[in-house]
């Protein structure tokens, strides 16, 4: 048994741990090891596949290029050579235009370590591209982003020519076109999909 | 004891499928499997796949896959980090526990994007083993070499399983290593990873496989001999291989006991040995007749070994056999893990 402390404060540590270690009467003057480094590196050349590959390439011509469900006719992005609602091969590209609208955001006030360029307050969007089916990820910039809303129209913002890679990082964000904000009258459809129909 | 069946199966196996993602090889398959017995994912009370984050070298690879099954509405789904064979087992203890009488399971690996020999080091023991990088091929050596000097196994006899496999992998469209060699001209090939010569050693690729399974009546209304499974056992031997006896299979060995591989005669057998050692380990383990039994007819693992789906592609070759008539009784086997570690054994028979 794990001892009364378990019983009665839950955040104690287990007995088990409390107790001290025995080693062996040879170990008894060894210096304990308290951490060994394994390292582990493996080198992988990987594969994105024929539908990323070709959403990838069109980005370094500053193109957005999607998929057709052959099932339902949605229009998925990025595309990923499958249509998640009928499980089935997509059957055609589309190539999309590079504006659309706010289907959700957020305002993030905490810096990521991993993208010191972020400065806080930064606003990451749903974007619902004008064609397709389903939201993908941006950010919204040239905008104080207290005053994103949902609906509101944006336009791609793309890496200066000479700095186009077969990257998804040369859309740097998605800034407000001015246009009238399109009107969203179901909310229930925001952040999600019909399913395909029986 | 509920009763279940085999009853589709597809696989694709290449030595490098470099254009496609594993999704989108695996879609088609997954379409074809389901369609071959006029069902779709709707009508699966099941799914369960095997794949491995450590080929793809991403870190929940499987979830991507998950989409080419079409999992809207959602779906009861799981998965395994090992061989689809163990993720077929997990299908059928579902089946066992009732509620559901079909079942959709897959597996798929490919081994081209890294170093398949390196990655396997990782499964070995973080402290004393992986910091070493003993490659898989050459930890089978170190079994290999002790099976041949202590008289267990010949080097003719290695040359005649590489021979077969050859031979047999011709009349397999999927087969990555299909032209035939004698075994003369093998043991004239200069060693690999001594003991070992290149046709000991599994012929890389990457693929994956579908298979539907079916319970009592409703695998008879959707196949007209459904490959019944009749037995099915899992077993592990310890981790650390020095305390092992490399030159036996204990695992393999209690695994076929608790299948019921004995009793009677078996057709042919599927193993899933990637080296011509490890095959002839299995033949001993399981205890099979080889003037009774046809082995590894398809050519095995040797002619074609796609990590995370070999296994379970021994079970669909084996059923696919028992659907055509070209034998009543068949037992399929799975392996995992170093030299033998653990082992799936299944038997099958048709009506």
């Amino acid at each position: 048994m794990t001892g009364e402390s378990a019983a009665t404060d839950p955040l104690a540590p287990p007995s088990g741990l409390a107790a001290p270690v025995t080693v062996p009467e040879a170990l008894a003057s060894a210096e304990p090891v308290e951490s060994v480094c394994t390292p582990i590196r493996l080198a992988y050349t990987y594969t994105p596949g024929r539908a990323l590959s070709g959403y990838l390439r069109a980005m370094g011509d500053k193109r957005i290029l999607g998929e057709r469900c052959g099932t339902t006719g949605q229009v998925f992005v990025p595309p990923r050579g499958v249509s998640p609602l009928a499980g089935t091969a997509t059957s055609d590209v589309v190539e999309l235009p590079d504006t659309g609208y706010v289907d959700s955001f957020n305002i993030t006030r905490v810096p990521i370590e991993r993208r010191p360029d972020l400065k806080p307050p930064y606003c990451s969007a749903w974007i619902v591209l004008d064609g397709a089916s389903v939201g993908f990820m941006g950010l919204v910039i040239n905008i104080a982003p207290e005053e994103v809303r949902i609906g509101m129209r944006v336009q791609a913002v793309w890496k200066p020519d000479e700095e186009l890679e077969t990257s998804a990082a040369n859309i740097l964000g998605w800034e407000p076109t001015g246009e009238p904000d399109e009107v969203i009258t179901d909310y229930e459809r925001i952040g999600r999909v019909e399913a395909a129909p029986a | 004891m509920i009763d279940v069946a085999v009853v589709a199966f597809e696989q694709r196996q290449e030595a490098a499928i470099s254009g496609e993602s594993e999704v989108e090889f695996m879609v088609p398959l997954m379409e074809q499997a389901k369609a071959s017995v006029g069902l779709t994912q709707s009508d699966m009370g099941f799914t369960c796949s095997g794949s491995s984050d450590f080929l793809a070298g991403q870190a929940f690879s499987f979830v991507m896959t998950i989409d080419g099954t079409g999992p809207v509405p959602p779906i009861s789904e799981s998965h395994v980090e090992q061989d689809g064979a163990w993720a077929l087992y997990e299908a059928w203890v579902k089946i066992q526990c009732g509620g559901i009488d079909t079942a959709f399971v897959y597996g798929y690996g490919k081994s081209s994007p890294g170093s398949v020999r390196d990655v396997l080091a990782t499964q070995m023991d973080p402290y004393y083993v992986c910091p070493l990088w003993p490659d898989s091929y050459a930890i089978e050596a170190l079994a290999a070499r002790l099976m041949l000097e202590g008289g267990h196994v010949s080097e003719s006899r290695l040359a005649e399983i590489a021979a077969r496999s050859r031979a047999s992998a011709a009349s397999n469209p999927h087969a990555v290593r299909s032209d035939p060699k004698s075994v003369a001209e093998i043991l004239a090939e200069d060693y690999a990873v001594d003991p070992l010569r290149p046709s000991d050693l599994p012929a890389e690729a990457d693929g994956g496989c579908a298979v539907v399974l079916a319970a009592g009546d409703r695998a008879r209304e959707l196949c007209e001999r459904p490959a019944w499974i009749r037995g099915m056992d899992h077993r592990g031997d310890a981790h650390t291989l020095g305390v092992r006896d490399l030159t036996s299979s204990a695992s393999a060995r209690l695994a076929a006991h608790h299948a019921g591989v004995a009793g009677d005669k078996i057709d042919l057998a599927e193993l899933y040995g990637p080296f011509t050692t490890s095959e002839h380990l299995l033949i001993e383990a399981l205890g099979l007749d080889e003037d009774r039994t046809a082995i590894n007819p398809s050519g095995g693992a040797l002619a074609a070994h796609t990590m995370m789906a070999s296994g379970l592609i021994r079970i669909g070759e084996a059923a696919s056999r028992i659907w055509r008539g070209d034998g009543d009784r068949a037992v399929a086997h799975a392996t995992s893990g170093p030299c033998l570690q653990q082992n799936l054994v299944c038997v099958l028979e048709g009506d």
